[in-house]
């Protein structure tokens, strides 16, 4: 069995997803980003290895991506995030014609065409307007871990509304809320409405077009997904369960198949020589 | 309650009905498509106009109407995704979703404009201006009036310079009126003309008289909430009879007020002085963050530049229409232009003559020709007169960047600070 | 002998403070304020209670302050922190013209005069980048504890210039230092620094005149405290009490009650709770 490998070297997570040769999902890791980025993608990836039960010499090929993508030591190629997200949304949903990837720091919205080939982006402005980390911040101010954002905000009845656009500013508008005695699941029930309804206008800079896909950790949290599409008023789609937040590394390891389909294929080799021809890459040593 | 005592309120409810009326009017010239002028509050050249019979429209009361009425924040959305940035004049973004939304406002309909007359008054109305050329293929008048050469000294009527200046704007008048001769295929009245002057004449008399009105204790009207109605009419309604009789009734009404001592608050505790554009995003709770302290605006900057000089009392002479409403264009840009070269000296004597116990200094995000200096202004202010100044940011439109909370904060420890001035100033012996 | 009590309810943290009618401090508390305010505030006013052996009842008037004020439902009136910080500060300092009030939420420029009345304030309230949370930011960003930032700051030799002007960017700033080979200590001078021109510029504009007092939170920072002392030119007042100065300016305006109510024939006002209005301080 060969394996290829998908490490997306976010801001403020690294993902890895360790790829079957049928495309299925054999494992898939996370890690904090820190600030030592190498580290991360190499502890990530020999944790996913081992999930895998499988070692280093079976992974023929690895794509990076992310804002870290340079600094994965390992890797055979990189790609741009825009580019592996394509990827990794098609792979779930093949129709998907306007892609919303919510990271951490940055909200990027981008069209593409009926191959899945990336024809418009926009990301987001000037600052963390609309990110993951806002709605950690928001957490944690309130007390609870990003994992409970979830449970909390099923409670709400109303949202608070939050209507600076910076969120920084949004951070002083929920201080001041809970300052006013405001119920906690009301908050951050608001928090995610601005989330949304920042990513909407982000969507409608880029045209929104039929399908739509969101992806990013956040998208975990069925709240954020009910409010996108009350606020979309159309169908969107959301991979299942905590996939959302690995499409970047799914996509990556889907390229690094095809990246070495091509390799073994210009080669004329047949199944059996590939595993030979995977540790012949030029270049990185691993 | 006597029949005199009656006519309290009802500058307030008689201008908002004046409003709305307006407002069914412009809607009823969009649907029959008649000839419209959007102008703005600073050189609106309305006499002109008037004497056309073009209908006249202030995208800058559209757009503050819709954040007072809670729905700015969609039409600047709107602006935003079309390209617009963030960064840009709230009034001009509004208006341009108003454009995409074929006039559609929470006051009615707005009709579309058959030409536009624009001054210098303000750098964003020039590219405001070219917005509506592109779109609606419309011809453009830009009108330029010459600011002072010298800063800090004040025009002054008969000089040699203001007398240049007014042929320079009397030249382009008579532009304009060849303009709209050609555009409505009718030749200018000039008797009509001369009335339409003589009703401005009258609302600039009652509305010196009224803010003049201000200087008594209880203040008769509110310069934050009250004066945003009459600004209304005094704009919309410039140069008509329905002006006239509405500032004269507001006259007899403060008039009223001010003798019986019926207050715009029940009970006046400090007087205060308003620099700026109001926050409309939250025009009610603004005002109420100072009214639960007691305070009242009895003055505003916002009455003199956005009332297109009407504070000034410059009155038209009728036997020289053109060339006196040149001079009197020139006179009130200047004032609102020119302001911020002399604004310490202005506002100090206003503060002497209302005897204000503090200034509320608002600067907004939206616009920088508005809020420039104002932290300048304020330290040269406390520098020459001993009143307590306050300095509060957020912005006309964009809610994103108001903060209730911080607002309240700085009001209250403003308040805090007055009231303790305030006993100390009587245990005094 | 009645107490007054003076509770600050901040951004972060609650303090409460009680004092005797000698302006005393007679105990002071200090809780996380977390998302429920009205529970922080209770739990800093029972904490102050035990830790002077007091009863609700010995306690004649509360002032609530900071921004969950009105949330101190307990309270007899509220005060802006502006006007507390400055009453404390010039308890503590007489000489004081000037206070610099470093909050998790806002930082506060103060002029004063001897009595403690404020004669101007300047704020930054909206930006983080220039208060308590740029320090937070930055604690969380490298994982190192609040308390430790100072002393690590104080370590450095040669401090890396942070350059951007919000916090979102600055912790990103803060990574791409790290990632570059940048010492801990150099960095968080960095940010330390930053914070501090931002309270210049609020400093300027208020006019500083000596002795200048900070207080607030940031102020138990020992590095904030040098990096200010070294741009402003001008040794700073910084009391071990500086942390409770808003709660302790709140217990002084109680104490103003208490007295005023003394000399007055009436009998003092029953405690109104949740009062709304602010009411002027005596």
């Amino acid at each position: 069995m060969m394996f290829t490998g998908g490490v997306d070297v976010g801001s403020t997570y690294t993902k890895v997803v360790i790829l079957r040769e049928d495309g299925r999902i054999a494992a898939k890791t996370m890690v904090a980003t820190g600030f030592r980025l190498a580290e991360a993608a190499t502890c990530a990836f020999e944790d996913a290895i081992a999930a895998a039960g499988t070692s280093e010499h079976e992974v023929a090929y690895v794509v990076s991506t992310g804002l870290g993508r340079y600094q994965v030591p390992f890797r055979d190629t990189q790609v741009t995030e825009l580019t592996a997200n394509a990827r990794g949304v098609r792979h779930f949903f093949p129709s998907t014609r306007t892609l919303l990837d919510v990271g951490a720091q940055t909200m990027k919205s981008s069209r593409l065409d009926e191959r899945g080939k990336v024809k418009a982006f926009r990301l987001t402005d000037k600052c963390a307007a609309g990110t993951g980390a806002f709605l950690e911040t928001t957490a944690r101010y309130l007390g609870y871990e990003i994992d409970e954002i979830g449970p909390l905000t099923a409670t709400s009845k109303e949202p608070v509304a939050i209507f600076a656009a910076c969120a920084v500013f949004a951070e002083s508008e929920v201080i001041n809320h809970v300052s006013s005695g405001r119920a906690p699941a009301d908050i951050m029930h608001g928090a995610i409405v601005s989330l949304a309804d920042r990513s909407v206008q982000l969507m409608k800079r880029t045209g929104i077009e039929a399908e739509i896909t969101v992806v990013g950790g956040i998208m975990r949290f069925e709240t954020m997904v009910r409010v996108m599409r009350e606020e979309l008023k159309t169908a969107v789609n959301v991979p299942p369960g905590d996939l959302a937040q690995y499409t970047g590394a799914i996509g990556a390891a889907l390229l690094a198949q095809r990246r070495l389909e091509k390799r073994c294929g210009e080669a004329g080799m047949d199944g059996s020589s590939r595993a030979a021809c995977s540790g012949s890459a030029a270049g990185f040593s691993r | 309650m006597t029949d005199q005592e009656s006519i309290v309120g009802r500058g307030a409810q008689e201008g908002s009905r004046l409003f709305r009326e307006w407002y069914g009017g412009l809607t009823a010239a969009a649907e029959r498509g008649a000839p419209t002028a959007y102008v703005f509050v600073m050189g609106s050249i309305a006499e002109i106009l008037r004497v056309f019979d073009f209908c006249m429209v202030f995208p800058e009361i559209n757009s503050l109407q819709t954040a007072v009425r809670g729905v700015a924040q969609d039409y600047l959305n709107q602006a935003e995704e079309y390209g617009y940035s963030t960064d840009i004049c709230g009034y001009l973004k509004a208006d341009v979703a108003l454009q995409l939304r074929q006039g559609a406002h929470p006051m009615g309909r707005i009709p579309k404009p058959t030409l536009a007359v624009v001054t210098n008054a303000c750098n964003t109305y020039i590219k405001w201006a070219e917005i509506w050329e592109r779109l609606h293929h419309i011809p453009i008048f830009t009108m330029d009036v010459p600011g002072a050469r010298s800063a800090g000294e004040e025009p002054r009527c008969g000089s040699e310079e203001l007398e240049r200046d007014r042929v320079y704007v009397e030249a382009q008048l008579r532009e304009l009126v060849a303009l709209c001769e050609q555009l409505t295929h009718k030749k200018l009245d000039l008797d009509r003309l001369r009335e339409v002057l003589s009703h401005t004449n009258d609302m600039s008399r009652s509305w010196r008289r009224i803010l003049e009105l201000n200087q008594t204790s209880p203040a008769v009207f509110n310069a934050l909430t009250d004066g945003t109605i009459f600004l209304g009419v005094a704009n919309a309604l410039r140069g008509t009879a329905e002006g006239g009789a509405y500032f004269r009734d507001l006259v007899e009404e403060m008039e009223l007020k001010a003798s019986r001592g019926i207050g715009a608050l029940p009970e006046e505790k400090h007087r205060l002085t308003f620099v700026g554009v109001p926050c409309y995003p939250m025009f009610r709770r603004f005002y109420e963050l100072f009214a639960e302290w007691g305070g009242v605006f009895v003055n505003s900057t916002y009455l003199s530049f956005a009332a297109g000089g009407l504070n000034l009392g410059y009155q038209y002479d009728l036997e020289r229409p053109l060339a006196s409403l040149a001079e009197g264009i020139l006179m009130s840009l200047r004032q609102s232009m020119d302001a911020m070269f002399f604004q310490d000296r202005s506002l100090v004597e206003m503060a002497q003559s209302f005897r204000v116990d503090g200034i509320v200094y608002h600067p907004i995000k939206s616009c920088r020709t508005v809020s420039t200096g104002l932290a300048d202004n304020r330290r040269a202010v406390m520098e020459r007169y001993d009143v307590p100044c306050l300095f509060i940011e957020s912005d006309m439109m964009d809610k994103r960047v108001v903060a209730e909370a911080q607002l309240k904060n700085r009001i209250d420890a403003f308040f805090e600070g007055l009231a303790s001035r305030k006993l100390r100033a009587q245990a005094r012996p | 002998m009645a107490y007054a009590a003076g509770i600050d309810v901040g951004s972060t943290q609650t303090k409460a403070v009680l004092i005797d009618e000698d302006q005393r401090i007679v105990s002071r508390a200090l809780v996380d304020t977390g998302a429920n305010v009205v529970t922080a505030a209770e739990k800093a006013f029972r904490a102050a209670l035990d830790g002077a052996s007091a009863s609700e009842e010995e306690v004649a008037f509360i002032v609530g302050t900071g921004y969950g004020r009105y949330r101190v439902t307990f309270g007899d009136a509220q005060v802006t922190e502006i006007s507390c910080h400055a009453r404390g500060a010039v308890l503590m300092f007489p000489a004081t013209q000037t206070v610099l009030d470093m909050g998790g939420q806002d930082t506060k420029a103060i002029h004063v005069d001897p009595r403690g009345e404020v004669l101007d304030f300047c704020m930054n309230d909206k930006c983080a980048a220039g208060t308590g949370r740029f320090l937070q930011a930055a604690a969380f960003a490298l994982d190192i504890p609040l308390g430790d930032l100072g002393p690590t700051a104080l370590r450095s030799k040669k401090p890396v210039q942070i350059t951007t002007t919000c916090i979102v960017f600055g912790k990103s700033e803060i990574l791409s230092w790290l990632a570059r080979g940048k010492k801990v200590e150099d960095i968080l001078m960095g940010v330390h620094r930053s914070i501090a021109v931002r309270s210049m510029g609020l400093l300027r504009r208020v006019g500083v005149e000596p002795q200048v007092t900070f207080t607030g939170g940031v102020s138990r920072n020992r590095g904030m405290v040098e990096v200010v002392q070294e741009m402003l030119g001008v040794t700073l007042n910084v009391s071990e009490e500086s942390q409770f100065m808003g709660a302790l300016g709140a217990a002084l305006f109680a104490l103003d009650h208490i007295r005023k109510s003394r000399t007055a024939t009436k009998p003092p006002v029953g405690k109104s709770l949740g009062a709304k209005e602010g009411t002027a301080p005596a």
